[in-house]
């Protein structure tokens, strides 16, 4: 059930206030967001051969550069938290039970923080030269 | 009887339909996001399965779901700038209708300079028998 407070009710400072960063926050992020992807579009859609030319070597010849390294990172939390708090409107405009609307939104933000982990580990402790040795630390009946 | 709304900046009109337009754009782009984030890790998994991946971006119908990709980022970036300006602007309010044509006229230029490129890069990888 959606409760829509009496007009007097005294406002929940604390709730405002977060309410008014998250919008500061959607604002904010967007302006960088939009230098940040419309840059990683151009790169790796535009320029050179664009598509065509990712593959891993590609990438391994981004991140040799901690300039992209950082890039990537920044673009990943700015674009993860504003899509996220994005998706917390829409299931707070359209899920009209409120258990519904709380379990979604707790799932919003742990996709969102498992992806952040995720995607740092894979930019900050990325190896151009992956171990090959790995292949024989293989159980023996992989090798026929 | 209630007459029909005029000029309001969310009732018909495009001050509703930008708004529409946002919604779906960022709701698209962020499950885009989400599996983007995944294929990206397999870069430190495995680099022939990251590339078998990558590959599949690059075949003609993932090619023109990229194009789609492409204008709902444009969309959503730069309404996202008249957003900003109705927002902080004295005077954003008033030409929220005016911004809204020029972000559609400055998405579809930029669009123009990159859809010919990508069709061709997509079309060179079809040629080259992959
Ligand atoms: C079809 C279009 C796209 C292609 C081909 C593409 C390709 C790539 C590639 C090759 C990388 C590896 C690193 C690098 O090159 O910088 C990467 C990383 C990344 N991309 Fe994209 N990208 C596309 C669209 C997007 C969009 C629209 C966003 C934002 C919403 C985005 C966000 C990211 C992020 C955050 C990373 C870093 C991932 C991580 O930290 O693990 N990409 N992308
Ligand atoms: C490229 C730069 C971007 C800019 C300038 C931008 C700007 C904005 C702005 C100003 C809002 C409105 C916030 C509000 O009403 O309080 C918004 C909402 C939203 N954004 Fe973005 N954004 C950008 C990128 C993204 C990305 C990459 C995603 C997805 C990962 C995304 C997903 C959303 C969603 C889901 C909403 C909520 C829409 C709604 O409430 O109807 N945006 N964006």
């Amino acid at each position: 059930m959606v409760t829509i407070e009496t007009p007097r009710s005294p406002r929940n400072r604390k709730s405002a206030n977060r309410e008014k960063w998250a919008w500061l926050f959607m604002r904010a992020s967007g302006v960088v967001l939009i230098v940040l992807i419309f840059g990683h579009l151009f790169i790796n859609l535009f320029t050179g051969d664009g598509i065509k030319a990712i593959d891993f070597a590609f990438v391994a010849g981004k991140w040799a550069n901690p300039f992209w390294q950082v890039w990537d990172t920044l673009m990943l939390w700015l674009a993860l938290i504003h899509g996220t708090n994005g998706m917390r409107t829409l299931v707070n405009d359209y899920a009209e039970r409120e258990g519904w609307r709380k379990s979604l939104n707790f799932s919003l933000w742990t996709i969102c923080i498992l992806l952040i982990v995720l995607g740092t580990l894979v930019t900050t402790t990325f190896d151009p030269c992956p171990d090959t040795s790995v292949v024989s630390a293989l159980p023996q009946f992989c090798s026929k | 009887m209630p007459t029909k709304p005029t000029g309001t900046l969310y009732r018909g009109k495009t001050g509703m339909w930008s708004w529409v337009l946002h919604r779906i754009t960022g709701l698209s782009i962020f499950f885009f996001l989400l599996v983007h984030t995944l294929d990206t890790a397999l870069v430190r998994l495995d680099p022939a399965a990251y590339n078998e991946v990558i590959a599949t971006y690059k075949t003609p119908i993932i090619g023109v779901a990229e194009l789609g990709l492409v204008v709902a980022i444009l969309f959503h970036a730069l309404n996202g700038v008249r957003i900003i300006l109705i927002d902080f602007w004295r005077k954003g309010a008033k030409y929220q209708n005016v911004m809204f044509w020029i972000v559609v006229a400055v998405a579809f230029v930029l669009f123009l300079g990159f859809a010919p490129r990508h069709i061709m890069h997509i079309l060179e990888y079809i040629q080259a028998g992959k």
